[in-house]
């Protein structure tokens, strides 16, 4: 793969989650029955951080969950490799809540679309919003994001890579091109 | 792995692997909608050559957790009662599209040639006397939630050691873990050796500062067949609360069931609060959703 761009630094990646964090407030007109639901593996930090941010700014801790989407796929049955099932924690009534689903990539919305089945199975929220750090287009289904820290047209052979210190070591995201076959 | 018929050739990191699914398929099992689509389209055919109700139904509840479609074979109402083989058997399934067979049956090795006529995963749901390997799975989960580890425990199991197929499963399975697995019983009921076990007819031996003891049944038939006498057994194989005194304190209890209370165990014993027999039960269906993902999830078709 060639490396193209770099999208969001470490310091825009900071402001970009600062206001989706006040968004997400905004939006729900305050912090009352608001949770976060952070997707494996990058959208759980991704939710900590949020949820840290509304923390200073409103004084409040929203709930952060886990959720793993694996056994939701809608192509289970027919990939080549068993993907690993991890542990979903959503240690919170879901039911009649505020859920924020936190991503690091929208892409396909599939994996959007997987997580609020298993966020409908776990209970009965009020509403879902989705918040993304990058919405890099190409949608297969119709879904869209409430919350997206940068919008970013991409051709289907490039590859949006995010980096987070908690994960990668550091923080920044970065746009890379697939070479030709 | 492609089918599950016992544990020949599986390392300790494809064990944890299966039983950290298992860990993941057991929360599923506590949220309201205990269901997920993940084996959608797949059809999971349980095919019981010899009676059985909790791994069957174990079985079942797992597929159907799992979104599959199960489909049910019981060798006391089907074709086999006129003569059909077990080949013919599998065959007929095999062209009604199944994917994976959960096989019990009382000869060993119809497992391993069913590999041989079907394309789908084939599960052991035990055979003879020769393995029983989601039984051994879901006794290794049971034990790590008691135990948090078996690196170094000791586990006794205890009984007729001779025609258990748990206790072969296990005594493939647990040392794979860490564990230090012995094996008690009447001589009768003893193999000669038995890879992985340390064998003993003496029941203290075993029981000796234990973390874990695994009481298996006693079959009636090895009674008829002069192999041992009820009341000898009980006096010198019963597990009872002076004789788990043994054991390290509180040591849990495990029994694949069903139980014949007040012969192999102290009735009293299998209501305590260290019997984990409903555990045991509760956890296979985990265990076996776990299998299923395993086996089907990635498998060319």
């Amino acid at each position: 793969m060639r490396f193209k761009a770099e999208l969001l630094s470490a310091e825009e990646m900071r402001r970009a989650l600062y206001r989706i964090a006040h968004e997400v407030v905004e939006a729900n007109k305050g912090v009352e029955g608001l949770v976060l639901v952070g997707i494996h593996t990058r959208g759980i930090p991704l939710a900590e951080r949020i949820a840290r941010y509304i923390r200073e700014f409103e004084g409040v801790e929203v709930p952060v969950g886990v959720l793993d989407i694996t056994l939701y796929r809608d192509d289970l049955s027919e990939i080549g490799v068993r993907p690993q099932v991890r542990q979903t924690r959503i240690p919170f009534d879901l039911t009649g809540k505020a859920v924020v689903l936190v991503d690091d990539v929208l892409y396909t919305g599939r994996t959007a679309r997987a997580a609020m089945d298993a966020l409908m199975d776990l209970g009965r929220p009020r509403r879902i919003y989705l918040a993304v750090l990058i919405d890099r287009g190409h949608r297969e289904l119709p879904i869209r994001a409430d919350f997206v820290g940068k919008n970013v047209p991409t051709a289907r052979n490039e590859v949006v890579k995010v980096k987070l210190t908690e994960v990668d070591g550091e923080d920044r995201v970065e746009l890379w091109e697939k070479e030709a076959a | 792995m492609r089918h599950l018929l016992d544990f020949a050739g599986w390392t300790k990191s494809e064990v944890e692997s299966l039983l950290e699914t298992a860990k993941v398929m057991a929360e599923v099992l506590e949220r309201p909608v205990k269901k997920v689509p993940a084996l959608q389209g797949f059809t999971v055919a349980t095919v019981f050559f010899e009676p059985s109700t909790r791994t069957r139904i174990s079985f079942e509840l797992a597929a159907r957790r799992m979104s599959a479609d199960v489909v049910s074979f019981a060798a006391a109402t089907s074709s086999l009662q006129k003569g059909e083989s077990y080949k013919d058997t599998l065959l007929t399934l095999e062209a009604m599209g199944i994917d994976a067979y959960v096989i019990r049956a009382d000869a060993a090795g119809v497992p391993h040639q069913a590999t041989r006529w079907v394309k789908g995963a084939v599960i052991n749901g035990g055979d003879g006397r020769r393995a029983h390997p989601t039984q051994a799975l879901l006794d290794a989960y049971t034990l790590l939630e008691a135990l948090g580890s078996l690196e170094g425990k000791k586990i006794a199991i205890v009984g007729d050691i001779l025609h258990s197929r748990v206790a072969r499963s296990n005594l493939e399975l647990l040392p794979l873990l860490g564990a230090e697995v012995w094996a008690a019983g009447p001589p009768t009921l003893l193999p000669q050796a038995l890879p992985g076990a340390r064998l003993t007819p003496h029941l203290e031996e075993a029981l000796e500062g234990a973390d874990a003891v695994m009481v298996l049944r006693l079959q009636r038939e090895r009674m008829e067949a002069g192999l041992v006498n009820l009341e000898d057994y009980i006096a010198h194989y019963q597990v009872t609360e002076e004789r788990l005194q043994k054991a390290k304190p509180g040591a849990p209890l495990l029994h694949p069931g069903p139980m014949n209370r007040d012969v192999e165990l102290e009735g009293t014993l299998a209501d305590s609060e260290r019997s984990l027999v409903n555990r045991q039960v509760h956890n296979g269906v985990a265990v076996r959703m776990a299998v299923l993902y395993h086996l089907l999830v990635g498998r060319e078709r």
